[in-house]
């Protein structure tokens, strides 16, 4: 007797990221049916479950690592996703939070917070809740190891189709000319 | 051009005097370069063009071809060093495609491309480098140079201006220009300048023509870089 197949469980998430990578995934419209049949998402913000399970077979991971919160999640996608994918420039690079890296941190939070035109008895907030901003803004390959790149900003929902359904049928993710984008 | 010599498994004709890259780039066989251009005394930095000759590496853009040789370009083992160069080349410098108006135009990412780079792989070094916006025409963001020196041998050998120069040794290695307040507006530079119009990625770039053609339809996204020496050969 053949025993229903069980769906892959793949978890998502956003860290120093816009979720425009997310916006993209939901872009593959209609296909997301056909995934469906494929996949269950664990978690992620499409079903805002807060913790990973222990067994998921994917993990995609949008944005680089801006404060010690993301290093905490990445490392949970990490400790609990079989495989996992980085999607886009800034998971890849740093992309646009990057750009704040040849500042030293306190002159952005001074500016942000104290010097900036128009503040009045602004304060640099110190709730503990906040976790604390990382001196860069790093890459997520650089603190975990990533299996598969998707690289783009973000990468289309044509790209993000590829991988996965490569991915599905248990290929190594080829994009080609075409679907290979930086920008 | 009686004269044949051994890429790949294909035979390549050459002249008197050729490289391997010039005569390879003639018969439609591309190898992946980016110090290299046409037009220019090869610089043989890059080592992106690196070849096996009888089983030796060397620099196809320095490289003399000769009769019989044997040399071995678009294998995996020379591929994944050209991999490694390049991954070392994005690490080193700010290299952010998104908000590049070289994006699609630039020869290192359309390299990545075709060498399929899917991550830099390596650590970032995230370096600061200031912009020089001083010229009225010209923007230099020095943060995406790769030292090619095509801006130094143009601007030298072509415009007779000798406005840059490459500074420094080793990973201290930087682009600077020529002007005691090392500022590009107190250089004789021009729009008219062979140097204004031969860099590969995107530190000299014309002001006020962001977008003029969108993302996604430049050089690039239409073909990949590797179809620029089929373009080459046709053209003859």
């Amino acid at each position: 007797m053949n025993a229903p197949k069980k769906k892959l469980k793949v978890a998502t998430t956003s860290l120093a990221g816009c979720f425009g990578c997310h916006m993209s995934l939901l872009d593959i419209d209609e296909r997301l049916f056909t995934l469906l049949e494929h996949i269950e998402f664990d978690r992620s913000p499409l079903t805002d479950i807060k913790t990973c399970s222990p067994d998921c077979d994917i993990g995609i991971i949008e944005g680089g690592l801006c404060n010690a919160e993301n290093v905490h999640v990445l490392r949970e996608f990490r400790d609990n996703c079989k495989i996992l994918i980085a999607i886009g420039a800034c998971a890849i690079n740093g992309g646009l939070p990057a750009q704040r890296n040849h500042l030293p941190l306190t002159t952005i939070l001074e500016e942000v917070y104290h010097t900036s035109p128009g503040l009045m008895n602004g304060m640099i907030p110190n709730d503990p809740e906040l976790p604390l901003p990382l001196n860069k803004v790093h890459p997520i390959h650089e603190v975990v190891k990533i299996d598969y790149f998707m690289p783009g900003c973000p990468p289309s929902a044509d790209t993000i189709w590829k991988v996965l359904t490569d991915l599905l049928a248990g290929k190594e993710p080829e994009l080609g000319h075409g679907l290979m984008h930086y920008d | 051009m009686s004269q044949t010599f051994i890429l790949d498994g294909k035979t390549i004709s050459f002249a008197d005097g050729q490289t391997i890259m010039q005569a390879a780039t003639q018969a439609g066989v591309f190898i992946p370069h980016l110090c290299y251009h046409p037009d220019f005394k090869p610089h043989g930095s890059c080592k992106l063009c690196t070849v096996k000759v009888n089983g030796r590496q060397t620099a196809s853009c320095t490289m003399r071809a000769i009769a019989g040789m044997v040399v071995e370009s678009d294998t995996p083992e020379i591929n994944a060093e050209r991999l490694a160069l390049t991954q070392m080349l994005f690490v080193e410098g700010n290299h952010f495609c998104p908000s590049c108006e070289q994006s699609g135009n630039c020869q290192l990412q359309a390299t990545a491309y075709h060498l399929g780079m899917m991550s830099p792989h390596f650590d970032h070094f995230f370096p600061n480098r200031a912009v020089d916006a001083s010229h009225p025409d010209v923007l230099l963001d020095f943060n995406r140079c790769i030292l090619c020196s095509l801006c130094v041998r143009a601007s030298r050998d072509v415009d007779g201006k000798n406005v840059f120069a490459l500074s420094g040794r080793g990973i201290k290695t930087h682009l600077i220009v020529n002007a005691k307040s090392g500022q590009l507006a107190d250089t004789n530079f021009t729009l008219d300048d062979k140097a204004a119009h031969v860099c590969p990625v995107g530190v000299i770039l014309k002001k006020r023509r962001g977008f003029a053609v969108p993302i996604g339809e430049r050089t690039y996204d239409k073909q990949p870089i590797s179809a620029t020496a089929k373009a080459v050969a046709e053209e003859r």
